[in-house]
């Protein structure tokens, strides 16, 4: 099923712009080859690095630009030439640099812009893959419906459990406490919990039903079913905020470093300037 | 021993008797207030809790002893019961009429409790709300059983028993869930009654185990209990004999008895069998019954302010005081601009003389109907509105000629004049204009509100056959031809019949013969078709349209079943009036003929995909076309006239849709993104579908829920917060909120993504809240431009579903609209 994405927005038209920058600027640098050769301060250098750094502010923009609700024009559109032009950029950066690379503040820029570019490049791939995985996980179902359900089943559990002998009643009561969902960014990254204490008493409860009396066993075969109602629960709850937390991680990085990234802009065009 | 007499008996202690019983107060007549529950304004005390009372319509001035401006509802009682206890007024509690009728010197009154009263003059004022249905079992009076439920957060650790298996039955029920033991007892055999909304919490709760209900069960008796925890035992009677069922509490939802048997019960007469027709009343509120007056809500003035009012009219008219009623002020202001030189009733007489059509009304009719109306004066050239704009409002000429326009030239394809009225179709239909309306003279127009209409359609019975007889000749003459002459549309139009349709009820089935063309004129309706041995829905077809013409032309049995998707309307032109007009205009024919062509193509194409996917199996069988009109047309997307998607392939739950929409509609989102189904990895989310015939308008007071031109139904701030349109949605998406201004973001904020802190104290009304769909904004809905990867979309469903109708299906679906 396809409706224009961020990729084919417009028939791919900040894509193939992208292109044309491209080749433009790798023409211009293989054709003009400047008497002091390839690098920022030479004349193609200067145009190459006021070109980039303007597209920086631009694409820094865009972050204001997506919340300024009012604001005319389709936040799509926005995104699609952010990816694009964001991809170019690096390209002409690359090139304003002329392969000059070393310990200095014109360096760590470029490190800083190669973050946010990866980080973007990382945000993409997450973009493209897991709203769908979320949408089969969860069906029509939300969240907070999941945990609202969770606490509903313990209750329950809690309740059947109390009839039974101790061992199953303490592994029930384990489970609905120390089962934890998505506590910790690092948790929910992952999406599972090591040595998942409900995933544990599903598995006990399974031996722990044998010497029990005939009136226990409707209430145990019951308790059972909860519990693993629980567990698949507990499963696509955690899935839930995995994919989440994944969608949303990398911008920890791609907004910190591209705030880091105009700084060391700045600090790299006044050193140009002013010390060079 | 001989009844007590009074020169005026008041029934019913709301605003309007209130009104009317302190009025009689200062006037000195003999007079009595009876009030059925212990205490007065029972509508008005069963408001929630710190509700905001609206004295609107704001322009109408009050004029009786009985104060009132807008104010908080503990606010509002405590002033009346003053004014009560000032005036000291004569009222009788707990005291329910039962009975009224006229005897031959005066009118005479029964009490539930038996005690008889007679009195010359009786005002009847009891409202819409109060009859409710009550438990006609033994112990259906005892304290546990309550028939409201105010407050549920005041019940904990109870079983309570709730009967009734409607949608508040429900809704109470829902709401005791979680700190209570809840039963509920449902006469019918399946919650078929409820909205979708409450029937999905319900079987959801249910299966948490939060409640547990017994169908096909009715309430026997209620005993008390002697000992135990549980005051009370309910008998019930279910297919499985009697239960008995312990609780604490019975909460009976039966519904409320509709006020029109009780008055005809009173001899009061009906001017049409429309079970929402109100009662027949002079211009000085009296009923055919002499001495029986009647105003307020029950006299079909749905505000408070206009019912108190009349409570003062009404004591000034029995005293044979001549009093200009309070609305006359806001007549003159709507006449300011035509015929100023005259009195009010002076001009109403000259509409009334001018317009045949409001020659049917009585005065009182007549003077709503300009009180809610808009007097235009349009010049020669201006255009009253343009074909496709939705509007839903009526116009009568009463000075002047206009043009219609239908198709694209710009040669007037009929004329209207003086007298006449148009717009017709947009009350029936709800879908956009059929043609344009410019004016080729200076005229007076009246232009009047579809609710307004439809009140009055409901009560003048001459009116509706009318209007009826004109829209099915717009109708004909739109459908099957601007080239018919005069004589053939009129044959055409006086022999069509009009019909009407619920929802999943067939207008035709395969196989049938060919009895002859239906023009959809309300409503939308599938075509489908038996192909491997299940139906297959083949097209969505929508009013404005016409479906049958197949076998017309081909003369063969009916090729598919064709069935109301929603409540539906129709013109039936018979088919040998239809064949006999294809023969003589060969112009129709060769346009029927077209059409018959490129149906038998799209059906071949169909019909293929369908049988293929069956065989192949390895496209999913869910998502034929077929399955996705069938699943639309569920979540109401036959009545929409836009509804929003997301694609849940593409969403990465960033919220962002909710968050603009909140961002610029004062605080309060209108949507609700990850509620509402999903099917091909289509949500449609809850939001509002802007329906054709919206259901919210259906009773809002003050008249706040509109339709703008290009079809987005709002509410404007005369919103009084009484929550009706909440409950009449029957897809949830209206909420009450505090509307309120959105902080300015700085550039930082903005930039890093940080919310501003919102001030938490934010009080205010509470009005009622949906999609707008940014008609206010440049550059329409913010949710679809706010969406970073194009999953929010909104769309048309007539393109939708011919889309989805289309060859190819869910990919031509949502593939070719560029957003
Ligand atoms: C939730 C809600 C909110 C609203 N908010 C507003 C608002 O903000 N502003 C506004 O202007 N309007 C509002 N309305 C409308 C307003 O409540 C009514 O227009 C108004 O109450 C009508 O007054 P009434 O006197 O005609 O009837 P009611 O107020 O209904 O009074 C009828 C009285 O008659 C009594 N009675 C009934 N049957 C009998 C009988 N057989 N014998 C004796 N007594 C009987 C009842 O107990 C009741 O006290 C709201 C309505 C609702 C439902
Ligand atoms: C100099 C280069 C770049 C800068 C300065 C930059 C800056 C930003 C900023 C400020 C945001 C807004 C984050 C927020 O507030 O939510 C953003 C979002 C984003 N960027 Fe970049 N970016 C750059 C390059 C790229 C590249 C090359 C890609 C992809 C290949 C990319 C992909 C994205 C994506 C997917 C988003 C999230 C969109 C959303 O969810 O609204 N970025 N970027
Ligand atoms: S609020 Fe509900 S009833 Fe009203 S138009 Fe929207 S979806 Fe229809
Ligand atoms: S804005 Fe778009 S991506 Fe974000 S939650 Fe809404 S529909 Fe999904």
């Amino acid at each position: 099923m396809q409706r224009s994405n961020i990729f084919d927005y417009k028939h791919y038209f900040y894509f193939k712009i992208a292109v044309v920058v491209i080749l433009l600027a790798f023409a211009a640098y293989l054709i003009f080859e400047p008497t002091v050769g390839h690098y920022g301060g030479s004349w193609l250098g200067y145009v190459l690095g006021t070109l980039s750094a303007i597209m920086v502010l631009w694409m820094a923009w865009y972050g204001v630009r997506k919340r300024r609700y009012r604001g005319s024009g389709a936040t799509q559109g926005w995104l699609s030439a952010h990816i694009y032009l964001g991809t170019a950029l690096t390209v002409l950066v690359t090139l304003h640099s002329g392969f000059h690379f070393g310990l200095n503040v014109h360096t760590l820029a470029y490190g800083l812009l190669l973050v946010v570019v990866i980080s973007g490049f990382f945000g993409n791939y997450t973009y493209m893959i897991y709203p769908r995985q979320m949408t089969e996980n969860m069906g029509e179902d939300n969240l907070d419906g999941l945990l609202l359900r969770i606490a509903e089943a313990d209750k329950l559990a809690r309740q059947i459990a109390l009839i039974m002998p101790d061992n199953i009643n303490n592994t029930v009561a384990r489970a609905c406490s120390e089962t934890s969902i998505g506590i910790g960014l690092l948790e929910q990254l992952r999406g599972y919990q090591p040595n998942c204490p409900t995933a544990l008493a599903v598995e006990q409860l399974t031996l722990m039903g044998n010497d029990l009396s005939t009136e226990q066993r409707k209430p145990y075969r019951e308790l059972y079913s909860i519990m693993v109602r629980r567990q698949s629960l507990v499963k696509r709850a955690r899935q839930d905020l995995m994919y989440r937390s994944r969608l949303g991680f990398w911008l920890y990085f791609h907004v910190p470093f591209t705030i880091a990234l105009l700084m060391a802009m700045i600090a790299h065009i006044v050193a140009v300037f002013f010390y060079w | 021993m001989k009844p007590e007499h009074f020169n005026i008996i008041i029934i019913g202690a709301g605003p309007s008797g209130l009104s009317a019983a302190v009025r009689a107060s200062e006037q000195n007549v003999s007079y009595l207030l009876l009030e059925a529950e212990q205490a007065p304004a029972s509508t008005i005390r069963n408001y929630l809790r710190g509700k905001l009372v609206m004295a609107e319509p704001r322009g109408l001035p009050l004029r009786s002893p009985l104060p009132f401006t807008a104010a908080l509802r503990e606010t509002v009682l405590e002033t009346w019961e003053k004014t009560i206890a000032d005036h000291n007024i004569n009222v009788r509690y707990g005291a329910k009429v039962l009975d009224l009728h006229r005897a031959t010197k005066w009118l005479e009154i029964e009490l539930t409790d038996g005690t008889k009263l007679t009195a010359d003059h009786v005002v009847l004022a009891i409202g819409v709300q109060g009859n409710l249905r009550k438990l006609e079992i033994p112990g259906g009076d005892l304290p546990q059983v309550q028939y409201q439920l105010d407050d549920p957060q005041a019940y904990q650790d109870e079983t309570i028993v709730v009967i009734g298996g409607g949608d508040s039955g429900v809704e109470n029920a829902l709401a005791l869930t979680g700190r209570n033991q809840v039963i509920i007892l449902n006469r019918a055999e399946d919650f078929s009654n409820c909205k979708d909304s409450n029937l999905n919490q319900l079987t959801d709760a249910r299966k948490r185990g939060a409640l547990d209900w017994l169908l096909e069960t009715k309430p026997q008796a209620i005993e008390t209990n002697a000992r135990g925890e549980f005051p009370i035992t309910i008998f019930a009677n279910t297919s499985n004999g009697v239960e008995r069922i312990p609780c604490h509490r019975v909460i009976a939802r039966l519904g409320a008895l509709p006020s029109r048997p009780l008055l005809e019960s009173f001899g009061v007469g009906f001017p049409t069998p429309d079970l929402a027709a109100l009662p027949l009343l002079s211009t000085h509120y009296e009923s055919n019954v002499p001495g029986l007056y009647i105003i307020g809500a029950l006299a079909g003035y749905p505000l408070i302010k206009q019912g108190i009012n009349q409570g003062y009219e009404v004591i000034e008219y029995i005293l044979g005081n001549p009093v200009e009623p309070a609305d006359t002020a806001l007549l003159r202001e709507k006449f300011a601009n035509f015929c100023n030189d005259r009195g009010v009733d002076d001009v109403l007489e000259k509409i009334r003389k001018s317009v045949p059509l409001l020659a049917m009304l009585n005065t009182l009719q007549l003077r709503e109907l300009v009180l809610e109306s808009n007097i235009l004066l349009p010049e020669s050239g201006d255009i009253i509105f343009k074909r496709n704009d939705y509007s839903t409002t009526f116009f009568f000429i009463v000075e002047g000629e206009l043009d219609v326009l239908i198709d694209e030239d710009n040669v007037p394809d009929a004329t209207l004049k003086a007298g006449e009225f148009f717009g017709e179709m947009a009350l029936i239909s709800g879908r956009r204009r059929t043609g344009t309306v410019r004016a080729r003279t200076s005229c007076v127009l009246i232009e009047t509100p579809r609710r307004v209409m439809q009140k009055l359609i409901g009560s003048v019975q001459s009116m509706r056959r009318m209007l009826d007889e004109v829209a099915i000749k717009t109708a004909v003459h739109i459908g099957i031809g601007l080239s018919l002459s005069e004589k053939d549309l009129n044959d055409l139009a006086t022999n069509a019949t009009l019909k009407n349709y619920a929802a999943g009820e067939e207008l035709f089935h395969e196989g049938d013969e060919a009895d002859g063309l239906y023009l959809i004129q309300r409503g939308s309706v599938t075509v489908s078709r038996m192909i491997g041995g299940r139906e297959v829905v083949l097209f969505y077809v929508a009013a404005g349209h016409y479906v049958g013409e197949m076998s017309l032309v081909s003369g063969e049995p009916r090729y598919g079943t064709v069935r109301a998707a929603i409540e539906t309307q129709a013109v039936l032109i018979e088919a040998g009036r239809m064949r006999d007009i294809i023969a003589r205009n060969p112009e129709i024919r060769s346009v029927l003929d077209a059409r018959y062509m490129q149906h038998l193509q799209e059906q071949e194409k169909r019909q293929q995909m369908e049988t293929m996917q069956d065989s192949s199996g390895s496209l999913n069988q869910q998502t034929t076309p077929s399955n996705l009109i069938s699943f639309l047309i569920q979540q109401g997307v036959g009545e929409a006239t836009d509804v929003l998607l997301i694609d849940e392939s593409l969403c990465i739950r960033c919220n962002h849709c909710e968050q603009a929409c909140a961002d610029t509609h004062g605080g309060a989102t209108r949507l609700d993104r990850d509620t509402g189904p999903i099917f091909a990895n289509i949500r449609v989310p809850t939001s509002c579908r802007h329906c054709e015939h919206p259901h919210c308008m259906k009773d809002c007071p003050p008249d706040a829920i509109h339709r703008a031109p290009h079809g987005e139904v709002y509410i404007d701030d005369s919103c009084i917060g009484c929550g009706n349109c909440q409950v009449n949605c029957p897809y949830d998406v209206i909420q009450m909120a505090v509307v309120h201004d959105q902080p300015e973001r700085s550039l930082w904020q903005m930039m890093l993504g940080i919310q501003p802190k919102s001030s938490p104290n934010i009080d205010g009304p509470k009005v009622a809240v949906k999609c707008d769909m940014c008609k206010d904004i440049a550059d329409g809905p913010v949710c679809v431009r706010a969406c970073p990867v194009g999953a929010a979309l909104r769309v048309n469903p007539e393109a939708l579903l011919s889309y989805a109708s289309d060859a190819s299906g869910e990919a031509a679906l949502l593939g070719s609209d560029e957003v």
